[in-house]
């Protein structure tokens, strides 16, 4: 694991590290690596709060037992502080959102060259020459995207549960600006029309965006720093900025979570709102 | 010129004035806010715990654009699209 300081080398080494595992189904291609990995990191976080929810005791707590329950009353209370209203899906969204989206940024913490070396001695160099797998799945724009845009759709679908599929679309078009009168109503239509499109479309991308730019951004210096310094435990320069960058990182992990899952319920407390 | 040590020169410039630029609101931002926070945790020190936790919500935020603006830009330095469009690259 230990690279040339020569940029071509470098550049090389990035770009594979960027690589997609893209595999073609039916004529399109889907990242094969992201979708495994998001699907068994929430089959885990599942599994580990399920099997806690079933053996609750409410006499004294096992250790694991308060850390769940530390967890989701974390979560209840942000929920609470903030949605108005019943709790008893969007809790439980809020508690998904966060600790999956966690679960996949903490895979960011994994030794860069662990599935290519594994590749190494289990299959020989040239074939871990080909094979590419990018381990965390929020550092994939198609990840996030996804995330935000079914927040998007639970918005839109909240929106039309509290005021009604055609308060709704009024609301489209008489929201900023109110204007009382037929004509006013008419000439100001198209601009609170825009206003609120810019308004709706610009929540679910900068949701994303915000994401996957911390992702991409904390992954390719974490590249970076071990392209240029790291040859395994032996360059000490290496060890130390890399633990330097990853408790940085912890802190970036953990908030990024946590900013996806408060702004989720502010939208939907904010499309659920009605006079 | 020399058209990819044109485009190379160019992207290379851009991504200075990203990062630079980007950079300049995040710290801006985050002093400020910071500042506030410091101001209101002398002012009412049983507040602060509250006030910690909705300070790092609002870090994250600010620090959004900038790191929007740093991956497009890595995504500009390792896999120029600009450069892949040229017929001859």
């Amino acid at each position: 694991m230990s690279e040339e300081a020569a940029s071509g080398g470098l550049t090389e080494y990035i770009q594979h590290h960027l690589t997609h595992n893209t595999v073609t189904l039916g004529g399109t291609g889907f990242h094969f690596d992201s979708w495994v990995v998001s699907l068994s990191l929430g089959l885990l976080f599942c599994f580990w709060f399920r099997s806690y929810a079933r053996k609750a005791t409410s006499g004294v707590p096992s250790k694991g037992q308060a850390f769940v329950e530390l967890i989701i009353e974390f979560v209840d209370g942000q929920v609470k502080d903030v949605f108005h209203g019943d709790r008893r899906f969007i809790a439980p969204l809020a508690l998904t959102i966060f600790m999956w989206v966690f679960f996949m940024n903490a895979m960011d913490l994994l030794p860069l060259d662990l599935i290519n070396g594994a590749v190494k001695t289990v299959a020989g160099e040239e074939t871990a020459h080909h094979t590419f797998f990018r381990a965390v799945p929020t550092a994939d724009a198609n990840t996030t995207f996804a995330m935000s845009i079914t927040v998007f759709f639970l918005t839109i679908f909240y929106s039309i549960k509290a005021k009604g599929a055609g308060g709704f679309t009024k609301e489209l078009f008489t929201a900023p600006f109110h204007s009382h009168g037929l004509v006013p109503k008419i000439l100001l239509a198209p601009f609170n029309f825009f206003l609120n499109l810019v308004e709706y479309l610009s929540k679910p991308v900068s949701l994303a965006m915000r994401l996957f730019g911390n992702m991409y951004a904390g992954e390719i210096v974490f590249m970076l720093i071990s392209g240029l310094m790291m040859s395994w435990l032996t360059f000490l320069p290496g060890v130390v900025f890399n633990t330097g960058w990853a408790i940085f990182h912890i802190l970036i992990i953990g908030l990024q979570a946590f900013i996806f899952m408060v702004l989720t319920v502010v939208y939907i407390a904010m499309a659920h709102e009605h006079h | 010129m020399d058209p990819i040590a044109l485009i190379q020169a160019y992207t290379a410039l851009g991504l200075g004035i990203i990062i630079g630029l980007g950079a300049i609101g995040a710290c801006i931002g985050i002093g400020i806010m910071g500042s506030k926070f410091l101001e209101s945790a002398a002012r009412q020190p049983e507040l602060v715990p509250m006030l910690q936790g909705r300070m790092f919500l609002l870090a994250g935020l600010i620090d959004a654009a900038f790191l929007i603006g740093v991956a497009i830009a890595m995504f500009f330095a390792f896999a120029n699209p600009l450069l892949k469009a040229l017929p001859v690259h």
